[in-house]
């Protein structure tokens, strides 16, 4: 089983669209939506949902007014800023739980916290693992981690050949912990100065925890100098651009419908995508080097 | 008068919004433009700041001395993280996933464990024409951005105008860099995915009590359900812009909007304006 996971650093590159596609285009796999803050993977793949569960992750500390003395040691010494005239902000709570430790009177206990739900549910395309983070809440980390492992758990029990996730972006805990077991990442990077800096962040982090990567062009054509500065950055770190997609308005417009660009037309982007699949799935057939 | 710039989705233009509304701004205020986004910061992509000073952001991390530890277990017992593990006659500490809350080394009771930083990103500040210009950085391979964030913010003085650039998103990341703001423009674009992502965003800032309104960007393809629920919510559209090849150029070479289109600064100013006016003048700071 292969685990591909598509991440771009810079937001707005492309990745669910693409990531879309590929749900239509693969065979034999499972879908995985790791972007639990911002999750927008369902919305063109239509899921129905089989299986919702509650994600309970961390604490959040509670003062009990009637007890607190108001000595304030829990302020002093609460290194997030988190408690306040004597009340806990729960936002601002990482639930270590120092305070419920330290308070002299044993005022303050540790509530469990549910910080989200995930779902299994079924696609026109295969089974799909999502998720939806609870509002302003943390450990979205750890929820990531809830979705791959379940993915994978789907996969190895149908004896699917993929998972494909779509990654969060950024450089952070949601996308460190996506990356765990992945054999392949796809960075989505477009020809913007942002774009190619970005991209340069999320090579690093794939480099620092040893997973592969290869590199799409999201709308080559808007600055065709920058594409060529990507792709000599690339070969410079040895990576392969696995595919250059042109700016096209289908992408928008299947968006809009709710389905799969590639679903959508067979117009230029769907057949560049058609290709990224083609040469992925080759280089995982064949072992890529690392 | 602190204005943050989110989104939910990533990509619909927080960076384009947040550098030409301080460039739009900056003649005749004291404008201060902090990038928030430390896992990827772009906003000196824009603005080439004279970067004039710099901070390591340091994360405190366990340090046991054996040979003062008895072996009790008792930090291995207050950590909430599992960052710190008591095997027979052994401490093991995990820095990557200590929260640095001091609990540990407060709680030893034989005084075994100290603190020591673990640099975990930087802080950068400087001088853009005129703009004071703070940005801080991840350092590739750590996970937490929160404490790089609350570094940059802790840089920057309350006076004049303060634009916070924030990631994407709507977790921890996102609720450090927009709290304390007294509004948050929510920069979208009209397509599902968009409208998905904002309305988290809303959620997010309603619960932070800061007030919202959006810019709505790359206008023109897509759908008005954006604009439906933007009405039916009560929150206001205060700038669109256009889907536009030649501003996607621009944002391409790393050009601030108002810098390549200077007919866009009344606009920017006019967006300033309505959100004075929604924050009732809140804003004693303003004028230098």
């Amino acid at each position: 089983m292969e685990e591909i996971l598509i991440l771009s650093g810079k937001g707005g590159t492309g990745k669910t669209s693409i990531v879309g596609s590929l749900a239509a285009l693969a065979k034999n796999k499972v879908l995985a939506d790791c972007d639990v803050d911002a999750a927008d993977l369902h919305l063109l793949l239509s899921p129905s949902v089989k299986q919702e569960t509650e994600f309970w992750s961390g604490q959040v500390a509670v003062i009990d007014e009637n007890g607190c003395t108001e000595c304030g040691l829990c302020q002093d010494l609460c290194r997030f800023d988190a408690i306040k005239d004597f009340k806990v902000d729960p936002v601002s709570c990482e639930g270590c739980g120092f305070c419920s430790h330290i308070c002299p009177v044993e005022a303050i206990t540790m509530e469990e916290n549910m910080s989200g739900h995930w779902f299994i549910s079924e696609t026109a395309y295969g089974p799909l693992v999502h998720a939806r983070l609870g509002i302003a809440q943390e450990n979205s980390g750890k929820l990531v981690a809830r979705v791959r492992q379940q993915a994978r758990k789907i996969a190895e029990e149908q004896g699917l050949d993929y998972t494909i996730s779509d990654g969060p972006p950024g450089i952070g805990c949601p996308v460190i912990s996506s990356l765990s077991g992945v054999n392949l990442a796809l960075l989505v990077t477009e020809p913007t100065l942002s774009g190619i800096h970005d991209l340069e962040r999320v090579v690093g982090v794939c480099r620092h925890f040893g997973v592969p990567a290869v590199v799409c062009i999201n709308k080559y054509d808007i600055n065709e100098e920058n594409t060529r500065q990507i792709e000599d950055y690339c070969r410079g770190q040895d990576i392969e651009v696995a595919s250059r997609i042109p700016f096209d308005n289908a992408v928008t417009e299947a968006l809009v419908r709710g389905v799969p660009v590639v679903e959508y037309d067979d117009g230029r982007v769907s057949r560049e995508i058609d290709k990224l699949w083609q040469n992925i799935s080759g280089m995982l057939a064949n072992g890529r080097k690392g | 008068m602190i204005i943050s710039v989110a989104s939910g989705k990533g990509g619909t233009g927080k960076t384009l919004v947040a550098t030409s509304l301080a460039l739009s701004l900056k003649d005749g205020n004291q404008v201060t433009l902090l990038d928030c986004d430390v896992e990827e910061p772009n906003d000196h992509v824009f603005m080439n700041p004279v970067i004039t000073g710099s901070e390591p952001v340091y994360i405190m991390a366990p340090v046991v001395a054996e040979d003062k530890c008895t072996f009790c277990g008792k930090c291995a017992e207050v950590c909430a993280y599992k960052a710190i593990a008591v095997i027979k006659d052994h401490v093991l500490t995990f820095p990557q996933l200590c929260h640095g809350c001091g609990a540990c080394s407060y709680l030893c009771p034989e005084k075994a464990i100290t603190e020591e930083g673990r640099e975990m990103g930087i802080v950068e500040w400087g001088d853009a024409e005129g703009i004071d210009f703070i940005h801080g950085m991840l350092t590739v391979g750590e996970a937490m951005a929160p404490p790089v964030i609350r570094k940059v913010k802790e840089h920057a003085g309350n006076d004049g105008i303060v634009i916070i650039d924030v990631p994407p998103g709507t977790s921890c990341p996102v609720v450090e860099a927009v709290k304390g703001s007294d509004f948050c423009l929510l920069v979208t674009e009209p397509t599902p995915f968009g409208l998905n992502d904002l309305v988290l965003a809303v959620e997010t800032v309603r619960e932070l009590g800061v007030p919202c309104g959006v810019v709505l960007n790359r206008t023109g393809v897509g759908d008005t359900k954006t604009e439906e629920y933007c009405e039916k919510e009560g929150i206001p559209i205060l700038l669109t812009i256009p889907l536009d090849m030649e501003i996607a150029r621009l944002y391409s070479r790393g050009v601030p909007l108002v810098k390549g289109l200077p007919q866009w600064k009344d606009n920017f100013l006019g967006l300033y304006e309505r959100v004075k006016e929604l924050t009732d003048g809140r804003n004693p700071n303003t004028e230098r």
